[in-house]
Protein backbone atom coordinates (compact mmCIF):
# COMPACT_ATOMS: atom_id res chain seq x y z
CA UNK A 1 0.00 0.00 0.00
CA UNK A 2 2.65 2.20 1.37
CA UNK A 3 4.56 1.72 -2.33
CA UNK A 4 1.66 2.13 -4.29
CA UNK A 5 1.34 5.56 -2.92
CA UNK A 6 4.70 6.41 -3.76
CA UNK A 7 4.79 5.34 -6.86
CA UNK A 8 1.75 8.00 -7.16
CA UNK A 9 3.89 10.55 -5.50
CA UNK A 10 6.20 10.04 -7.85
CA UNK A 11 4.35 9.69 -10.73
CA UNK A 12 2.80 13.31 -10.12
CA UNK A 13 6.36 14.35 -9.18
CA UNK A 14 7.71 13.11 -12.82
CA UNK A 15 5.12 14.62 -14.88
CA UNK A 16 5.64 18.01 -12.91
CA UNK A 17 9.15 18.03 -13.66
CA UNK A 18 8.30 17.25 -17.77
CA UNK A 19 6.05 19.97 -17.46
CA UNK A 20 8.24 22.21 -16.25
CA UNK A 21 11.17 21.35 -18.35
CA UNK A 22 8.97 21.88 -21.37
CA UNK A 23 7.86 25.31 -19.92
CA UNK A 24 11.84 26.36 -19.08
CA UNK A 25 12.74 25.11 -22.43
CA UNK A 26 9.83 27.44 -24.44
CA UNK A 27 11.09 29.94 -22.17
CA UNK A 28 14.72 29.80 -22.20
CA UNK A 29 16.24 32.86 -24.25
CA UNK A 30 18.75 32.02 -27.51
CA UNK A 31 22.04 34.13 -27.77
CA UNK A 32 21.11 37.30 -29.58
CA UNK A 33 22.91 37.55 -32.93
CA UNK A 34 23.96 40.92 -32.51
CA UNK A 35 25.57 40.26 -28.76
CA UNK A 36 28.63 41.80 -28.37
CA UNK A 37 31.86 39.23 -27.69
CA UNK A 38 32.90 40.23 -24.33
CA UNK A 39 36.56 41.51 -24.58
CA UNK A 40 39.33 38.40 -24.11
CA UNK A 41 40.95 39.60 -20.99
CA UNK A 42 36.97 40.18 -19.41
CA UNK A 43 36.52 36.32 -20.37
CA UNK A 44 39.88 35.31 -19.04
CA UNK A 45 38.78 36.88 -15.62
CA UNK A 46 35.47 35.44 -15.32
CA UNK A 47 37.75 32.01 -16.09
CA UNK A 48 39.91 32.43 -13.25
CA UNK A 49 36.86 33.40 -10.76
CA UNK A 50 35.38 30.48 -11.77
CA UNK A 51 38.22 28.57 -11.54
CA UNK A 52 38.77 29.61 -8.41
CA UNK A 53 35.73 28.81 -6.75
CA UNK A 54 35.11 25.04 -8.54
CA UNK A 55 38.66 24.77 -6.44
CA UNK A 56 37.76 26.34 -3.60
CA UNK A 57 34.14 25.01 -3.27
CA UNK A 58 33.72 21.61 -5.34
CA UNK A 59 36.97 20.26 -5.12
CA UNK A 60 37.61 21.00 -1.48
CA UNK A 61 35.06 17.71 -1.34
CA UNK A 62 35.59 15.52 -3.78
CA UNK A 63 37.76 15.06 -6.98
CA UNK A 64 37.02 16.70 -10.41
CA UNK A 65 35.08 14.84 -12.28
CA UNK A 66 36.38 14.32 -15.55
CA UNK A 67 34.58 15.82 -18.06
CA UNK A 68 30.65 16.19 -18.26
CA UNK A 69 28.03 17.41 -20.98
CA UNK A 70 27.31 21.03 -20.98
CA UNK A 71 23.48 20.08 -21.10
CA UNK A 72 23.99 19.22 -16.99
CA UNK A 73 26.30 22.24 -15.82
CA UNK A 74 24.13 24.49 -14.69
CA UNK A 75 22.12 21.32 -12.76
CA UNK A 76 25.80 20.40 -11.78
CA UNK A 77 25.74 24.35 -10.30
CA UNK A 78 22.39 24.14 -8.90
CA UNK A 79 23.20 21.28 -6.92
CA UNK A 80 26.13 22.34 -5.72
CA UNK A 81 24.65 26.15 -4.78
CA UNK A 82 22.68 23.90 -1.93
CA UNK A 83 25.46 21.97 -0.90
CA UNK A 84 28.02 24.59 -0.70
CA UNK A 85 26.16 27.36 0.07
CA UNK A 86 27.33 29.25 -2.95
CA UNK A 87 26.20 32.39 -2.92
CA UNK A 88 24.61 33.84 -6.23
CA UNK A 89 28.06 35.68 -7.62
CA UNK A 90 29.40 32.22 -7.23
CA UNK A 91 26.86 30.53 -8.43
CA UNK A 92 27.07 32.64 -11.48
CA UNK A 93 31.20 32.73 -12.24
CA UNK A 94 30.98 28.59 -11.76
CA UNK A 95 28.50 28.50 -13.82
CA UNK A 96 30.16 30.43 -16.63
CA UNK A 97 33.48 28.71 -15.96
CA UNK A 98 31.68 25.21 -16.67
CA UNK A 99 29.84 26.05 -19.85
CA UNK A 100 31.60 29.05 -21.47
CA UNK B 1 18.15 4.55 5.05
CA UNK B 2 20.76 7.29 6.04
CA UNK B 3 24.16 8.15 4.83
CA UNK B 4 25.74 7.16 8.05
CA UNK B 5 24.30 3.28 8.06
CA UNK B 6 25.45 3.22 3.74
CA UNK B 7 28.86 3.69 4.89
CA UNK B 8 30.29 0.41 3.86
CA UNK B 9 32.25 -1.07 7.04
CA UNK B 10 30.36 1.43 9.63
CA UNK B 11 29.97 -0.15 12.75
CA UNK B 12 26.38 0.44 12.67
CA UNK B 13 25.94 0.39 9.10
CA UNK B 14 23.12 -2.25 8.82
CA UNK B 15 21.43 -1.83 11.93
CA UNK B 16 18.72 0.45 10.16
CA UNK B 17 19.22 -1.13 7.00
CA UNK B 18 16.76 -3.62 7.70
CA UNK B 19 14.11 -1.28 9.10
CA UNK B 20 13.91 -0.01 5.07
CA UNK B 21 12.56 -1.81 2.25
CA UNK B 22 11.97 0.91 -0.24
CA UNK B 23 12.32 -0.68 -3.68
CA UNK B 24 9.04 1.12 -4.37
CA UNK B 25 10.86 4.65 -4.18
CA UNK B 26 14.04 3.31 -6.47
CA UNK B 27 11.81 3.00 -8.86
CA UNK B 28 9.82 5.92 -9.09
CA UNK B 29 12.96 7.76 -9.23
CA UNK B 30 13.66 5.37 -12.44
CA UNK B 31 10.09 6.69 -13.56
CA UNK B 32 11.52 10.42 -13.32
CA UNK B 33 13.78 10.01 -16.04
CA UNK B 34 11.55 7.73 -17.98
CA UNK B 35 8.61 10.46 -18.20
CA UNK B 36 10.46 13.69 -18.63
CA UNK B 37 12.51 12.39 -21.47
CA UNK B 38 10.90 14.83 -23.58
CA UNK B 39 12.90 17.69 -21.85
CA UNK B 40 16.17 19.09 -23.26
CA UNK B 41 17.57 22.18 -21.94
CA UNK B 42 20.67 23.69 -20.55
CA UNK B 43 19.26 22.33 -17.10
CA UNK B 44 19.22 18.62 -17.80
CA UNK B 45 18.14 16.91 -14.79
CA UNK B 46 21.18 14.68 -14.47
CA UNK B 47 22.13 11.14 -13.20
CA UNK B 48 25.16 11.12 -11.00
CA UNK B 49 26.47 8.65 -7.85
CA UNK B 50 29.02 5.65 -7.30
CA UNK B 51 29.42 1.98 -8.03
CA UNK B 52 31.66 0.12 -5.54
CA UNK B 53 32.89 -3.09 -4.77
CA UNK B 54 34.32 -2.96 -1.43
CA UNK B 55 35.64 -5.77 1.06
CA UNK B 56 36.79 -5.70 4.93
CA UNK B 57 39.05 -8.02 6.85
CA UNK B 58 38.07 -6.86 10.98
CA UNK B 59 39.65 -9.82 13.29
CA UNK B 60 40.56 -11.82 10.75
CA UNK B 61 36.61 -12.32 9.11
CA UNK B 62 36.28 -10.82 5.39
CA UNK B 63 33.31 -9.30 3.96
CA UNK B 64 32.09 -8.03 0.45
CA UNK B 65 29.72 -5.51 -0.61
CA UNK B 66 28.90 -4.64 -3.94
CA UNK B 67 26.76 -1.31 -3.96
CA UNK B 68 25.66 1.45 -5.61
CA UNK B 69 24.54 5.05 -4.59
CA UNK B 70 22.83 6.74 -7.56
CA UNK B 71 21.94 10.28 -7.28
CA UNK B 72 19.75 12.18 -9.22
CA UNK B 73 19.21 16.14 -9.02
CA UNK B 74 16.36 17.96 -11.62
CA UNK B 75 15.66 21.28 -11.68
CA UNK B 76 11.98 21.86 -11.81
CA UNK B 77 11.88 25.68 -13.29
CA UNK B 78 14.34 28.76 -12.44
CA UNK B 79 14.10 28.25 -8.75
CA UNK B 80 13.20 24.49 -7.56
CA UNK B 81 15.32 21.42 -7.45
CA UNK B 82 14.82 18.42 -6.25
CA UNK B 83 17.29 16.12 -5.42
CA UNK B 84 17.80 12.68 -3.89
CA UNK B 85 20.69 9.69 -3.18
CA UNK B 86 19.76 5.64 -2.94
CA UNK B 87 21.92 2.93 -1.73
CA UNK B 88 21.40 -1.00 -3.25
CA UNK B 89 24.29 -3.24 -1.68
CA UNK B 90 24.34 -6.81 -1.04
CA UNK B 91 26.61 -7.71 1.93
CA UNK B 92 28.42 -10.89 2.40
CA UNK B 93 29.26 -11.57 5.67
CA UNK B 94 31.31 -15.36 7.02
CA UNK B 95 28.43 -17.66 9.00
CA UNK B 96 29.22 -17.47 12.27
CA UNK B 97 29.66 -19.76 15.04
CA UNK B 98 32.64 -21.71 12.96
CA UNK B 99 30.28 -22.87 10.37
CA UNK B 100 31.71 -22.51 6.86
CA UNK B 101 30.50 -20.30 3.77
CA UNK B 102 28.78 -17.17 3.96
CA UNK B 103 25.33 -15.87 4.68
CA UNK B 104 24.53 -12.87 2.23
CA UNK B 105 21.54 -9.90 2.86
CA UNK B 106 20.38 -7.18 0.72
CA UNK B 107 19.18 -3.67 1.58
CA UNK B 108 17.51 -0.84 -1.32
CA UNK B 109 16.91 2.57 0.30
CA UNK B 110 16.84 6.13 0.01
CA UNK B 111 19.49 8.25 1.85
CA UNK B 112 17.46 11.51 1.15
CA UNK B 113 14.91 13.06 -0.59
CA UNK B 114 14.39 17.15 -0.62
CA UNK B 115 13.21 19.40 -2.74
CA UNK B 116 15.64 23.13 -2.88
CA UNK B 117 13.71 26.30 -3.51
CA UNK B 118 16.04 29.62 -3.63
CA UNK B 119 14.21 31.99 -1.87
CA UNK B 120 16.44 34.76 -2.08
CA UNK B 121 20.15 35.13 -3.01
CA UNK B 122 20.60 34.06 0.67
CA UNK B 123 18.04 31.55 1.58
CA UNK B 124 17.06 28.15 -0.08
CA UNK B 125 14.44 26.33 1.72
CA UNK B 126 14.95 22.86 1.73
CA UNK B 127 11.93 20.71 2.44
CA UNK B 128 11.54 16.72 2.46
CA UNK B 129 13.95 14.25 4.18
CA UNK B 130 17.40 15.64 4.22
CA UNK B 131 20.56 14.84 5.74
CA UNK B 132 21.73 16.32 9.07
CA UNK B 133 23.94 18.75 8.57
CA UNK B 134 26.10 18.23 11.70
CA UNK B 135 29.90 18.83 11.17
CA UNK B 136 30.74 17.76 7.62
CA UNK B 137 31.04 14.13 7.34
CA UNK B 138 27.52 13.31 7.41
CA UNK B 139 26.43 16.05 4.07
CA UNK B 140 29.54 16.44 2.60
CA UNK B 141 31.77 13.33 3.15
CA UNK B 142 29.91 10.24 3.45
CA UNK B 143 28.96 9.66 -0.34
CA UNK B 144 31.24 6.43 -1.40
CA UNK B 145 32.69 8.68 -4.43
CA UNK B 146 33.45 11.28 -2.19
CA UNK B 147 35.12 9.38 1.27
CA UNK B 148 38.86 8.70 1.39
CA UNK B 149 38.47 6.07 3.89
CA UNK B 150 35.99 3.19 3.26
CA UNK B 151 34.86 2.94 6.91
CA UNK B 152 32.74 6.38 8.48
CA UNK B 153 34.16 8.14 11.31
CA UNK B 154 32.85 6.13 14.57
CA UNK B 155 31.23 9.46 15.87
CA UNK B 156 29.43 9.90 13.16
CA UNK B 157 26.18 9.11 14.97
CA UNK B 158 26.76 11.90 17.03
CA UNK B 159 24.73 15.30 16.13
CA UNK B 160 22.56 13.16 13.16
CA UNK B 161 20.00 11.42 15.55
CA UNK B 162 21.53 7.63 14.37
CA UNK B 163 19.60 8.16 11.23
CA UNK B 164 21.48 10.44 9.53
CA UNK B 165 18.19 12.30 7.80
CA UNK B 166 15.99 14.53 9.57
CA UNK B 167 12.51 14.55 7.86
CA UNK B 168 10.90 18.49 7.53
CA UNK B 169 12.44 21.82 6.65
CA UNK B 170 15.37 23.80 6.38
CA UNK B 171 16.72 27.20 6.04
CA UNK B 172 20.51 27.12 4.04
CA UNK B 173 22.56 29.23 2.10
CA UNK B 174 25.30 31.77 2.22
CA UNK B 175 24.59 34.75 4.56
CA UNK B 176 27.90 36.98 3.59
CA UNK B 177 30.14 36.13 0.70
CA UNK B 178 33.65 38.13 -0.03
CA UNK B 179 36.77 37.92 -1.80
CA UNK B 180 38.50 37.39 1.71
CA UNK B 181 35.75 35.37 3.65
CA UNK B 182 32.32 33.53 3.14
CA UNK B 183 29.94 32.28 6.32
CA UNK B 184 27.43 30.07 5.79
CA UNK B 185 24.13 28.53 7.62
CA UNK B 186 22.08 25.51 8.04
CA UNK B 187 18.75 26.15 10.03
CA UNK B 188 16.18 22.98 10.34
CA UNK B 189 13.71 21.43 12.23
CA UNK B 190 12.96 17.66 11.87
CA UNK B 191 9.85 15.90 12.86
CA UNK B 192 8.95 12.36 13.95
CA UNK B 193 8.65 10.09 11.32
CA UNK B 194 8.68 6.28 11.85
CA UNK B 195 7.50 5.33 8.41
CA UNK B 196 9.73 2.61 6.60
CA UNK B 197 10.66 4.83 4.27
CA UNK B 198 11.79 8.40 6.34
CA UNK B 199 12.43 7.22 9.41
CA UNK B 200 13.78 10.46 11.44
CA UNK B 201 13.76 11.65 15.19
CA UNK B 202 11.90 15.22 15.91
CA UNK B 203 15.36 17.51 16.74
CA UNK B 204 16.20 20.91 15.59
CA UNK B 205 19.84 22.35 15.24
CA UNK B 206 22.18 24.24 12.22
CA UNK B 207 25.39 24.89 11.53
CA UNK B 208 27.46 28.01 11.22
CA UNK B 209 30.94 27.48 9.23
CA UNK B 210 33.75 30.25 8.02
CA UNK B 211 35.71 29.92 5.44
CA UNK B 212 39.23 32.00 4.91
CA UNK B 213 39.83 31.07 0.90
CA UNK B 214 43.27 32.75 0.80
CA UNK B 215 44.35 30.40 4.10
CA UNK B 216 42.13 27.36 2.53
CA UNK B 217 40.86 27.73 6.10
CA UNK B 218 37.41 25.82 7.18
CA UNK B 219 35.82 26.37 10.82
CA UNK B 220 32.38 25.68 11.83
CA UNK B 221 30.24 25.24 14.84
CA UNK B 222 27.26 22.50 14.95
CA UNK B 223 23.93 22.06 17.18
CA UNK B 224 21.66 19.42 17.69
CA UNK B 225 18.83 18.76 19.81
CA UNK B 226 16.86 15.54 20.42
CA UNK B 227 13.17 16.80 21.32
CA UNK B 228 12.21 13.29 21.90
CA UNK B 229 12.37 10.97 24.83
CA UNK B 230 15.33 11.89 26.95
CA UNK B 231 16.35 15.30 25.52
CA UNK B 232 19.95 15.64 24.99
CA UNK B 233 21.85 18.09 22.93
CA UNK B 234 24.44 17.36 20.92
CA UNK B 235 27.76 19.87 20.17
CA UNK B 236 30.10 19.84 17.33
CA UNK B 237 33.20 21.51 15.90
CA UNK B 238 34.74 21.51 12.44
CA UNK B 239 38.38 22.13 11.01
CA UNK B 240 39.32 22.05 7.58
CA UNK B 241 42.54 23.22 5.87
CA UNK B 242 43.70 22.65 2.41
CA UNK B 243 46.27 25.28 1.08
CA UNK B 244 46.12 25.83 -2.04
CA UNK B 245 47.55 23.98 -4.51
CA UNK B 246 49.68 22.27 -2.18
CA UNK B 247 47.80 18.32 -2.58
CA UNK B 248 47.45 18.73 0.75
CA UNK B 249 44.39 18.42 2.77
CA UNK B 250 43.46 17.88 6.74
CA UNK B 251 40.25 17.64 8.07
CA UNK B 252 38.73 17.34 11.69
CA UNK B 253 35.96 17.37 13.41
CA UNK B 254 35.04 16.91 17.40
CA UNK B 255 31.18 16.25 18.67
CA UNK B 256 29.95 16.11 22.10
CA UNK B 257 26.94 14.34 23.25
CA UNK B 258 25.20 13.64 26.75
CA UNK B 259 27.05 9.82 26.97
CA UNK B 260 30.33 9.87 24.62
CA UNK B 261 32.30 12.25 22.40
CA UNK B 262 34.75 12.31 19.89
CA UNK B 263 36.80 13.36 17.18
CA UNK B 264 38.69 12.68 13.90
CA UNK B 265 41.71 14.40 12.64
CA UNK B 266 42.24 12.85 8.79
CA UNK B 267 45.42 14.13 6.41
CA UNK B 268 45.88 13.63 2.73
CA UNK B 269 48.70 14.49 0.22
CA UNK B 270 49.11 14.60 -3.02
CA UNK B 271 52.32 15.59 -4.72
CA UNK B 272 52.83 17.67 -8.23
CA UNK B 273 56.71 16.74 -8.11
CA UNK B 274 56.53 14.15 -10.63
CA UNK B 275 54.22 15.74 -13.45
CA UNK B 276 51.89 17.18 -11.30
CA UNK B 277 48.15 15.59 -9.87
CA UNK B 278 47.46 13.65 -13.03
CA UNK B 279 50.94 11.84 -13.45
CA UNK B 280 51.31 8.27 -12.24
CA UNK B 281 52.82 9.35 -9.09
CA UNK B 282 50.53 12.22 -8.41
CA UNK B 283 47.49 9.76 -8.94
CA UNK B 284 48.56 8.44 -5.46
CA UNK B 285 47.10 9.86 -2.16
CA UNK B 286 48.54 8.35 1.14
CA UNK B 287 46.23 8.99 4.00
CA UNK B 288 46.50 9.32 7.92
CA UNK B 289 42.89 9.26 10.55
CA UNK B 290 43.13 9.16 13.64
CA UNK B 291 39.75 9.08 15.69
CA UNK B 292 39.08 8.29 19.59
CA UNK B 293 35.67 7.69 21.06
CA UNK B 294 35.32 8.76 24.96
CA UNK B 295 31.94 7.46 26.76
CA UNK B 296 31.55 9.83 29.64
CA UNK B 297 28.72 7.52 31.04
CA UNK B 298 27.52 3.98 30.77
CA UNK B 299 24.21 4.54 28.47
CA UNK B 300 24.83 3.61 25.52
CA UNK B 301 22.09 5.28 22.85
CA UNK B 302 24.24 6.99 20.09
CA UNK B 303 25.56 4.92 17.75
CA UNK B 304 29.41 5.16 19.48
CA UNK B 305 31.49 2.01 20.51
CA UNK B 306 30.15 0.99 24.72
CA UNK B 307 34.36 1.26 25.37
CA UNK B 308 36.34 3.92 24.70
CA UNK B 309 37.88 3.64 21.55
CA UNK B 310 41.10 4.08 19.40
CA UNK B 311 41.61 3.99 15.57
CA UNK B 312 44.69 4.92 13.62
CA UNK B 313 43.99 4.33 10.01
CA UNK B 314 46.73 4.38 7.47
CA UNK B 315 45.57 4.58 3.51
CA UNK B 316 46.60 4.50 0.23
CA UNK B 317 44.29 5.99 -2.67
CA UNK B 318 45.17 5.73 -5.78
CA UNK B 319 42.89 8.00 -8.38
CA UNK B 320 42.87 6.33 -11.61
CA UNK B 321 41.89 8.19 -14.85
CA UNK B 322 37.98 8.13 -15.64
CA UNK B 323 36.40 8.99 -12.31
CA UNK B 324 37.76 6.13 -10.81
CA UNK B 325 39.42 5.44 -7.29
CA UNK B 326 40.80 2.29 -5.62
CA UNK B 327 40.76 2.89 -2.02
CA UNK B 328 43.07 0.41 0.49
CA UNK B 329 43.49 1.00 4.05
CA UNK B 330 44.66 -0.82 7.37
CA UNK B 331 43.12 0.27 10.64
CA UNK B 332 44.40 -0.90 14.07
CA UNK B 333 41.92 -0.37 16.85
CA UNK B 334 42.43 -0.50 20.50
CA UNK B 335 39.91 -0.89 23.09
CA UNK B 336 39.31 -2.55 26.43
CA UNK B 337 37.60 -5.03 24.97
CA UNK B 338 40.24 -6.01 22.75
CA UNK B 339 42.70 -4.45 19.86
CA UNK B 340 42.44 -6.05 16.01
CA UNK B 341 43.17 -4.96 12.59
CA UNK B 342 41.00 -3.80 9.84
CA UNK B 343 42.30 -4.58 6.20
CA UNK B 344 39.80 -2.98 3.66
CA UNK B 345 39.98 -2.77 0.06
CA UNK B 346 37.51 -1.30 -2.42
CA UNK B 347 37.07 0.56 -6.08
CA UNK B 348 34.67 3.16 -7.13
CA UNK B 349 33.58 4.59 -10.12
CA UNK B 350 32.18 7.71 -10.47
CA UNK B 351 29.36 8.53 -12.69
CA UNK B 352 27.96 11.90 -13.84
CA UNK B 353 25.53 11.94 -16.70
CA UNK B 354 23.00 13.00 -17.99
CA UNK B 355 19.62 11.33 -17.08
CA UNK B 356 19.40 10.83 -21.31
CA UNK B 357 20.70 10.84 -24.17
CA UNK B 358 19.92 14.41 -26.20
CA UNK B 359 21.66 16.09 -28.66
Amino acid sequence: MNSQRFLLIFVLLSSSVALAQTSTQAQAPSTPPNKRQPAPHVEQKHEEAGARIFRQNCTRCHNTPEGFSPRISETVVRHMTVRASLSMSDKAELLRFLNP
Amino acid sequence: MTNVEAMPGSHFQFRLFLRAKSTGLILLTLLLFSVARSMAAQNTPLLSGGVGFFSATTAGKTTYLPIIEPLLAAPIGPRFLIESRAVLLESFNPNGDGQPGYNHSHFIGLTYLQGDYTLTPHITVVGGSYLIPFNTYNDRLSPIWIGNFQQGPLIASLGTNSTGTGTGGMLSGSAISRSKYSLSYNAYFSSLVNNSYFQAKRSTGGRVSLFLPDHGLEVGLSYNRLLQGVQENFYGAHVWWEPANSGFQLRSEFARGHHAQGYWIETAYRTQAFGGFDSIVGRFEPLFRMQQTFRRDNVVSDGLPPVNTQIADFGLDYNLPHNTRILTSYSREFASTGNYNIWQTGIVYRILTPAWKGK
